[in-house]
């Protein structure tokens, strides 16, 4: 299974990539048509507030960025710091754990 | 053109001297009518540095043995004109880089070769006890896929100029990667299993960044890059398959 984990890994980093560009872009044109449109923000919560389709969007978005971004952050670090092994592993899984818990209580926040 | 150039014309010429710890030292070499590099190296040793230790084989493109660093570029010093790559005329020779220094300008191809066996980058018969050739026909997709990979001479500088191989001694380089691929691809090789599971390893496919300083810098005009993709596509199938 280790000789496997950079692999998984790897494919991880590529397939949440795969998911995060049209959400990034769905979430310019969203931004974009909301600011542009003048909305203000009760006008924006009262769209999302009980909304299955924006927690199931931003939801996986979280998820996806914090994944991506923490095996990303992994690579950069043991390449440009030389630091690598367990405590590595261990500090980019909690920084991936840290993101998701704090991108869903941001989801939960617009939602509920 | 039939000019000879003055006498008085003098390149300032760096080169290394020393170990891994050495340092570089300060040459005048006479110009002279469309140098080498290697012509250049060849002098300084001939008359001013009898000591100096450097490698070169065919001295005509062909064999990659006289691969050094010229101004923080790896090329093949035989194939690379003075004119072309001195400014102001001024030179600087090192050995190549990501690999231990012999002495001077010749460095040690040890780890080169150790990650191209770690690499699974050996033939391994399907058919061991076959008789007769196994037909490959050159427009097979396969055979083209590999066709211009297997002209690699694993002269090193592929292997010198990847960032990646710098910041990760794990990593197993462009030239070995280049190399499994060529026999993943070869239909008369039974050792996927096993190669597959090799450059999936940390340090393997995964590690590359499309830098492709290895593409822009090969001397024999190949593209490891593609064929570390086309392992990144190999790898990720036999991942979703449940193969790896």
């Amino acid at each position: 299974m280790k000789d496997r984990a950079e692999i998984i890994l790897w494919a991880g980093h590529r397939l949440s990539a795969l998911l995060l560009a049209p959400l990034v872009l769905i979430h310019l044109a969203t931004m974009i048509i909301a600011i542009q449109g003048g909305l203000s923000a009760e006008e924006v919560l009262s769209r999302t507030k009980g909304s299955v389709l924006w927690a199931g969007f931003y939801g996986v978005f979280v998820v996806a960025a914090s994944v991506h971004g923490a095996i990303g952050l992994r690579t950069v670090v043991q390449e440009k710091l030389a630091w690598r092994g367990g405590s590595l592993d261990f500090a980019t899984a909690a920084v991936c754990a840290g993101l998701i818990y704090l991108g869903l209580r941001a989801v939960a926040g617009v939602v509920t | 053109m039939g000019r000879r150039d003055s006498v008085n014309d003098t390149l300032e010429v760096s080169i290394w001297r020393g170990g891994d710890d050495g340092r570089f030292q300060a040459y005048r070499v006479p110009r002279r009518e469309c140098p080498t590099v290697l012509d250049v190296v060849t002098w300084v040793q001939r008359n001013v540095a009898p000591t100096l230790a450097y490698r070169f084989a065919c001295r005509v493109g062909m064999c990659g043995s006289c691969a050094m660093t010229i101004n923080g570029r790896p090329r093949w010093t035989c194939r690379t004109h003075v004119s072309k790559v001195a400014r102001g005329g001024k030179l600087r020779i090192g050995p190549l880089s990501n690999l231990p220094v012999i002495r001077d300008l010749a460095c040690d191809m040890t780890p080169f070769f150790e990650k191209w066996q770690a690499a699974k980058g050996r033939f391994v018969p399907a058919e061991p006890g076959r008789s007769g050739f196994a037909p490959i026909s050159p427009a097979s997709p396969r055979r083209q896929e590999i066709d211009a990979a297997i002209e690699c001479i694993n002269c090193g500088v592929c292997y010198a100029a990847c960032d990646v191989v710098a910041d990760n001694p794990d990593y197993l380089g462009p030239a070995a990667l280049n190399r499994a691929w060529t026999l993943v691809e070869d239909e008369r090789d039974g050792g996927n299993r096993e190669r597959l599971a090799a450059i999936a390893r940390a340090g393997g496919c995964g590690s590359c960044h499309t830098n492709q300083r290895c593409t822009a810098l090969c001397p024999v005009g190949l593209n490891p890059t593609a064929s570390i993709a086309g392992l990144k596509r190999t790898v990720l199938g036999a991942l979703l398959r449940g193969a790896l």
